[in-house]
């Protein structure tokens, strides 16, 4: 059972990605831009769904996903043609594909009525599909000699069973036998061959379409295929004699080639004659490298396939190795500093030995986190769906440009990033653009842009999202700034800081709450995810030109910039982005506020100082604040505080270790790392901080009590 | 006995606890501390190792020593003399921790030497005596043993340090 599990786990994880495939087919779908290519991968991903949920008993999912498939083997045989409604249903077909897959994998079964429509609405595609081989689809070949006497053109589909070669019969013989009864013209359809990873070299993924002139009957053509009737399907159309003939298909494989040989010919098969001129054009590598999988099929020998050149790996397995990695920095530090004591001059050999190690684990230790790194055309890749909707649902032409696709960040930051854009995306074309009639009054084009764009800076990545539209209308901000009890009247700001009142809580500037925003609770929340994420953002406007948020970045989550300080023989790390300055308070800076806490005056304002050694309970820390220092502190929402400690040791950028994951969360503390030595340091959480010495001395107290209950000795450092 | 003597007998007994699984026998690593002799089930144990110096954790009852570093991943340590009410142990070089794994997690328990591994079946481990409540908190004994002239009190690994859930220092 748990080897099922496991196989049932994989399923599921490569079906995300099938249905990721087709959702990004399936929005480049347009009625004017076929590419069979990207139809051949949204079936292909399709088939594979159902086929993995039938081996699992599936259902639900199986039954829905045939109706999907139906529908998409007439798009690719070009039997139901494609138009903006076919691609809408498809595109939610793909949805609830997507939520039956959450229902298996829970268990649960989808509430009665489930997507009835959608079935319904696919069900009417198929219904309405073009007769099967309509002559002016077909891309047969009649032969010229039409109407001969006593000649007829028959179609005959010949689609093999996938065993049909265990049993020892060979489809060439059969071919053969077809082409000595006249002039017969034979297609290969390799639609069906899977991917090379999952190619059964004994099994049979071909059919054929043989287009075949001759005096004969169909019963004739029947005795062909007798030994194979019970593994083959084969359906013999007569076709009338004043069909017009069909465009002859470059791809068609001629008779004599080896069938086995056919996986070299180019894959599309079936092709309308309106988008057979466009196929060059699309077969030409596309202009986006970031859709992966268009990129990579290309130098895979002309043969799409899915993530071929990578592998699967736990996320565990990678940490483990980052781990490791870090250990070995931390001996081999260790290892110098004895050898250091060594006499100068000898074991020469010795220490260029270990220099080298050194750069050697440095190098490893960078192509070790390069492996958690992704590009973000994972997270680009869904806002083209987002725009879509937002478009319909405002009424305005939007187009997306997208950019830099291919920087790369730490997974963990571009899992964070796809509702802070989404945010922001939905912000620039509700409120940025506007409508296309105002556009066009105002001299723009009518469509809309909203560029997406990133790239790495000085060690961060830098993601833009800029729009073409009216810009932020800074008197209407103020307005309602200061309608809003934000802004004093009177008050005067500049344009820059006009433009970041956005970010404040509980502010929007649209007329009419609408679906899709104006509800307040935007910008606020996107300055404050990101932030938390050691990140910033800006916005720049210039009005009726449009604005661009920038954010930036840590290239990744894994990694902290940090302030080492000590307290007493403990060492603590603070977050650079939470700290102001460190300074030595003179005695006159220093005053008791009602006798119950001390205040300091910094830059002209009080801050209330916290001695971290009491709030801790560490013994032998320096209690005196002018012979120690204060670090000033900020939170997230702004509160300040002087953090009053013993040393600082330095800057170190430090690796985050979670403390809950064989411990629990304790108040304060924000996780833990390993420092040079291999000791380990807590990383101080400003907010935490803030609360506990809120509470008075609470925190110490009960700290107290609990060490007087334990009935023990002094504690040891 | 030496450390890794010790870790190298408790790799070669877990391959025999494999094979002989089917019998009632479980094998316990066993340790002293003071003079009392503790025993946990080897299948819990991961390794032993020396002391190296923790860093502390704030607000925490003294049994809690602090957190190390085992390659990479923080682990907390506890004093199993201090959380029996014997005071906090002052270590030395010689003093051992014996981590642990309870599910998913790992800790270490802080001990004075490894004492021996024993393999004892159901039948021969006794019920600890009944107390009277409050006495000692009998919840994470699984009971006593006897060793020759010794007696060995096995330890359920699993509710001696259920600290992650917080419970147990409010308690102690």
């Amino acid at each position: 059972m748990e080897d099922l599990q496991q196989f049932k786990q994989t399923y599921f994880e490569e079906s995300s990605e099938f249905l990721g495939v087709a959702e990004t087919g399936l929005l480049r779908l347009t009625p004017g831009n076929v590419d069979m290519e990207e139809i051949n991968a949204i079936f292909r991903a399709v088939h594979s769904i159902k086929g993995g949920g039938g081996a699992f008993g599936f259902t639900d999912l199986v039954a829905f996903s045939h109706e999907f498939e139906t529908v998409m083997d007439g798009v690719r045989n070009s039997t139901i043609p494609i138009t903006d409604e076919l691609v809408d249903i498809l595109i939610r077909a793909n949805d609830v594909l997507g939520q039956l897959l959450g229902h298996a994998r829970d268990g649960t079964r989808p509430p009665a009525g489930f997507a009835v429509a959608i079935v319904t609405a696919l069900k009417g595609f198929a219904a309405n599909a073009l007769e099967e081989a309509p002559p002016a689809n077909e891309p047969c070949t009649p032969s010229p000699i039409l109407g001969a006497a006593g000649r007829k053109t028959f179609s005959v589909r010949f689609r093999p069973k996938a065993d049909l070669l265990l049993t020892g019969n060979d489809p060439t013989f059969m071919l053969r036998a077809l082409k000595a009864m006249g002039t017969a013209d034979i297609e290969c359809d390799i639609g069906g061959l899977p991917t090379l990873a999952h190619l059964e070299p004994e099994l049979l993924y071909l059919q054929w379409l043989v287009t075949l002139t001759t005096d004969q009957t169909t019963n004739d053509i029947k005795d062909v295929f007798e030994f194979v009737s019970d593994d083959s399907l084969v359906e013999i159309t007569e076709h009338s004699l004043d069909a017009p003939p069909p465009p002859r298909l470059e791809a068609a494989l001629p008779i004599g080639a080896d069938p086995s040989r056919s996986t070299n010919a180019a894959p599309a098969v079936y092709a309308t004659p309106e988008d057979a001129p466009e196929s060059p054009q699309s077969a030409a590598p596309g202009p986006k490298p970031a859709a992966g999988r268009s990129s990579s099929a290309q130098s895979d020998g002309g043969h799409p396939s899915l993530g071929s050149h990578t592998i699967r790996v736990d996320l565990d397995k990678i940490d483990r190795l980052v781990n490791m990695v870090g250990e070995m920095v931390i001996s081999q530090a260790m290892v110098a500093e004895q050898l250091r004591k060594l006499p100068p001059g000898e074991h020469q050999e010795l220490l260029e030995g270990l220099q080298q190690a050194a750069q050697h684990t440095r190098e490893l230790r960078e192509t070790v986190m390069s492996i958690r790194a992704q590009p973000v055309g994972s997270v680009f890749s869904r806002m083209p769906r987002l725009v879509r909707e937002l478009a319909t649902a405002t009424g305005k032409d939007v187009s997306l440009v997208t950019s830099g696709e291919a920087t790369e960040v730490d997974k963990t930051v571009v899992e964070n990033l796809v509702d802070q854009l989404t945010h922001m995306i939905r912000n620039s074309i509700d409120h940025g653009l506007e409508s296309p009639n105002v556009r066009e009054a105002n001299g723009k084009p009518r469509t809309g842009t909203v560029h997406l764009s990133a790239a790495h800076r000085s060690g961060r990545i830098v993601i833009e999202v800029a729009d073409d539209g009216k810009g932020i209308d800074r008197p209407r901000v103020m307005e309602k700034a200061i309608e809003k009890g934000l802004v004093q009247a009177g008050a005067t700001l500049s344009d820059e800081e006009i433009d970041n009142l956005i970010f404040l809580p509980g502010f929007s500037t649209a007329d009419k709450i609408s679906n899709i925003s104006g509800r307040g609770v935007g910008m606020d929340v996107v300055r404050r995810n990101i932030s938390s994420l050691g990140g910033r953002i800006g916005v720049y406007s210039t009005p009726g030109q449009g604005s661009r948020f920038v954010l930036s970045l840590p290239l990744t989550l894994a990694v902290l910039d940090g302030m080492v300080i000590s307290v007493g023989a403990e060492r603590f790390v603070l977050p650079l982005t939470n700290i102001v300055e460190s300074l030595r308070p003179k005695p006159a800076d220093l005053h008791g506020l009602v006798n119950r806490c001390d205040v300091m005056m910094a830059r002209g304002e009080y801050v209330r100082l916290v001695y971290l050694h009491s709030l801790f309970g560490i013994p032998n820390a320096v209690c005196d604040s002018t012979k120690g220092l204060v670090v000033l502190v900020e939170t997230e929402d702004g509160g300040r505080l002087g953090l009053v400690v013993d040393e600082v040791l330095g800057q170190q950028q430090v690796v985050i270790k979670s403390l809950e994951s064989n411990y629990r969360r304790l108040e304060g503390v924000a996780a833990a790392t390993i420092l040079g030595d291999g000791r380990v340091a807590l990383i101080l959480d400003v907010a935490g901080l803030q609360e506990m010495s809120q509470h008075g001395g609470s925190a110490s107290s009960v700290a107290q009590r609990q060490l007087l209950d334990a009935s023990s000795q002094p504690r040891i450092m | 006995m030496s450390k890794s003597a010790a870790l190298a007998t408790v790799n070669s007994v877990r391959g025999d606890v494999v094979a002989t699984a089917n019998t009632n026998e479980e094998q316990y690593v066993t340790f002293t501390v003071g003079n009392e002799e503790y025993g946990v089930s080897i299948l819990s144990v991961r390794e032993i190792r020396g002391w190296t110096p923790e860093s502390r954790l704030p607000n925490l009852p003294d049994y809690v020593r602090g957190v190390i570093n085992l390659r990479g991943i923080i682990i907390p340590i506890f004093d199993l003399r201090a959380r029996f009410g014997g005071g906090t142990t002052e270590v030395t070089k010689r003093h051992v921790v014996v981590v642990v794994q309870v599910g998913e997690r790992t800790r270490g328990i802080l001990v004075d030497a490894i004492s021996d591994i024993l393999a004892i079946t159901q039948d021969q481990i006794k019920p600890p005596p009944s107390m009277e409540s409050g006495l000692i908190e009998s919840q994470y004994l699984s009971g006593l043993f006897t060793a020759e002239n010794r007696m060995v009190t096995l330890l359920d690994v699993a509710r001696l340090f259920a600290v992650e859930t917080g419970d147990d220092e409010h308690q102690a």
